[in-house]
């Protein structure tokens, strides 16, 4: 350990033994760490991006003591129901298979869907037949292209929205079914940019709310609370303008 | 806790479905790695240094690095080079399918050709000598003496590495394969009920290995079967059966 490291673990030590005796419970709170710019794991190699500020953000006004960890997104839901984590803070949509074994918070952010192909294809997001459509598993859009789009393109499923970026890049994909924002910052990137978005968006009414355990009515209630509280007090605000230039609630 | 056993019974189509995927991509790439491991095990026991080079190589490497990381490298890597994609290549490469089945036959090659090794430096050599004796040429010694004998002798840990490669394609999910494993995974990302439907692909998989398990026994006793005295009477004279 360098020194440096070894002052920053002693004030942070510190930091904790003279927080105020009243600082709330300890919660911990999942999020993915692939799914820029909602999180993401950055060049220090820790959690950051617009969940974590938000749930960090959260923490501050509920004056608890949080701790953010990864977890690979297809286990995300059983490793809450496993006690693992107390919340979900990774871009979770409220669906209705969700809601029957989690429950959510009120919205934080609202999604839609959009195609993402290349510039140059003639992809029409009205004429699919026989086209090869990527989305990430376990997600809206993956079980939007399912249903809608299954028996006439086909539909592959990645792990997580890289993989399927790369297949999009490399030809094996025509077009990505995708939420708008994180692919609205990929496009932003060096790799984004022979890419664009092709066709209406697609609105699914989708809400993106927080994840506790149904027992948990009071975290829930806690979480609420510090919701509206940091949307009033204009925190909200300054996090959504680091990301997107246009409001994303 | 509540257990959900309509999430199986509705699901359990789409994973029987998976679970063919699953055996196509064992069956294809256990056949064209047992066909690729010959020569390798017939290289790797030559007494040529410059010829047991390149199977030492290759055997070293597929048996040193994970399976996940060569399904990796062959399809996101392969789609990395422009000269592959502009290649003949590519439309094999470019399918998840292939790539997988490519892979898993390299990987298994790889365990069968040292397996092979083995057999053939363990068959006795008095067998080999007498079959040279009876002036055979070394391609008929080697169909007639040395393959069905190592066959034979390599048979349990060959049906050990076959059930290894069953559960290893599991990995073909992480490249969108819906094979057992990725099928489970996108029924389990809709029903969120882990527990039984993992608990129903591994009932499946356990399926899969009793079958692999009774066929490899047929196989060694038929491999063997001039072992297996008096249940089959031997057509030649074997000087180890004699006394009996």
């Amino acid at each position: 350990m360098g020194f440096k490291k070894l002052m920053t673990a002693a004030a942070l030590i510190a930091a904790t033994l003279s927080a105020p005796a009243i600082a709330g419970d300890k919660i911990r709170i999942a999020t993915e760490g692939a799914y820029a710019p909602f999180n993401m794991i950055n060049a220090d190699g820790e959690l950051a991006g617009f969940d974590v500020d938000i749930a960090k953000a959260l923490c501050e006004e509920m004056k608890a003591d949080c701790k953010i960890v990864a977890q690979d997104w297809d286990g995300i839901i059983p490793g809450l129901k496993a006690r693992k984590y107390d919340a979900i803070i990774a871009s979770l949509s409220i669906t209705p298979e969700r809601s029957r074994v989690v429950s959510f918070t009120d919205h934080y952010y609202s999604n839609s869907l959009t195609f993402v192909t290349g510039k140059e294809t003639s992809f029409d997001p009205k004429m699919v037949e026989g086209k090869v459509i990527g989305a990430q598993r376990a997600t809206i859009a993956g079980q939007y292209l399912e249903d809608n789009l299954g028996d006439k393109a086909t539909v592959k499923l990645y792990d997580t929205q890289d993989n399927a970026y790369i297949d999009l890049a490399s030809g094996r994909l025509d077009a990505i079914l995708s939420d708008k924002l994180p692919a609205y910052d990929w496009l932003q990137s060096k790799e984004g940019q022979a890419f664009e978005f092709r066709g209406e968006k697609i609105d699914i009414d989708d809400k993106i709310a927080i994840a506790v355990r149904k027992p948990d009515s009071e975290l829930k209630e806690k979480f609420n609370k510090a919701l509206k509280a940091i949307i009033d007090n204009g925190t909200y605000e300054k996090i959504n303008a680091k990301y997107f230039p246009f409001s994303i609630y | 806790m509540s257990w959900e056993w309509d999430v199986i019974i509705e699901h359990f189509p789409r994973l029987l479905q998976g679970a063919i995927l699953t055996l196509e991509l064992v069956l294809f790439s256990g056949f064209a790695g047992l066909m690729l491991a010959v020569p390798l095990a017939l290289m790797r026991v030559s007494s040529k240094p410059w010829i047991q080079a390149l199977p030492f190589a290759y055997i070293f490497f597929f048996r040193g690095t994970p399976l996940l990381i060569q399904i990796f490298l062959v399809y996101y890597g392969s789609s990395q080079f422009e000269f592959i994609k502009n290649s003949a290549l590519w439309p094999i490469l470019r399918e998840p399918y292939w790539c997988a089945i490519i892979t898993f036959a390299l990987h298994t090659a790889a365990y069968i050709a040292e397996l092979l090794r083995g057999a053939i430096q363990s068959i006795p050599k008095g067998e080999i000598e007498a079959a040279k004796a009876l002036g055979m040429s070394y391609p008929m010694m080697l169909r007639r003496i040395i393959l069905p004998r190592a066959f034979g002798i390599m048979m349990p840990a060959y049906g050990n590495e076959v059930i290894l490669m069953l559960k290893g394609s599991a990995l073909a999910s992480t490249i969108t394969l819906l094979d057992l494993t990725g099928m489970a995974r996108t029924i389990i990302a809709r029903t969120y009920t882990p527990l039984e439907i993992f608990l129903a692909a591994g009932v499946i998989y356990l399926i899969i290995s009793a079958l692999l398990i009774l066929l490899f026994r047929f196989l060694e006793k038929r491999f063997n079967r001039h072992q297996h005295w008096p249940n089959e009477k031997p057509k030649d004279l074997d000087p180890q059966h004699i006394e009996n």
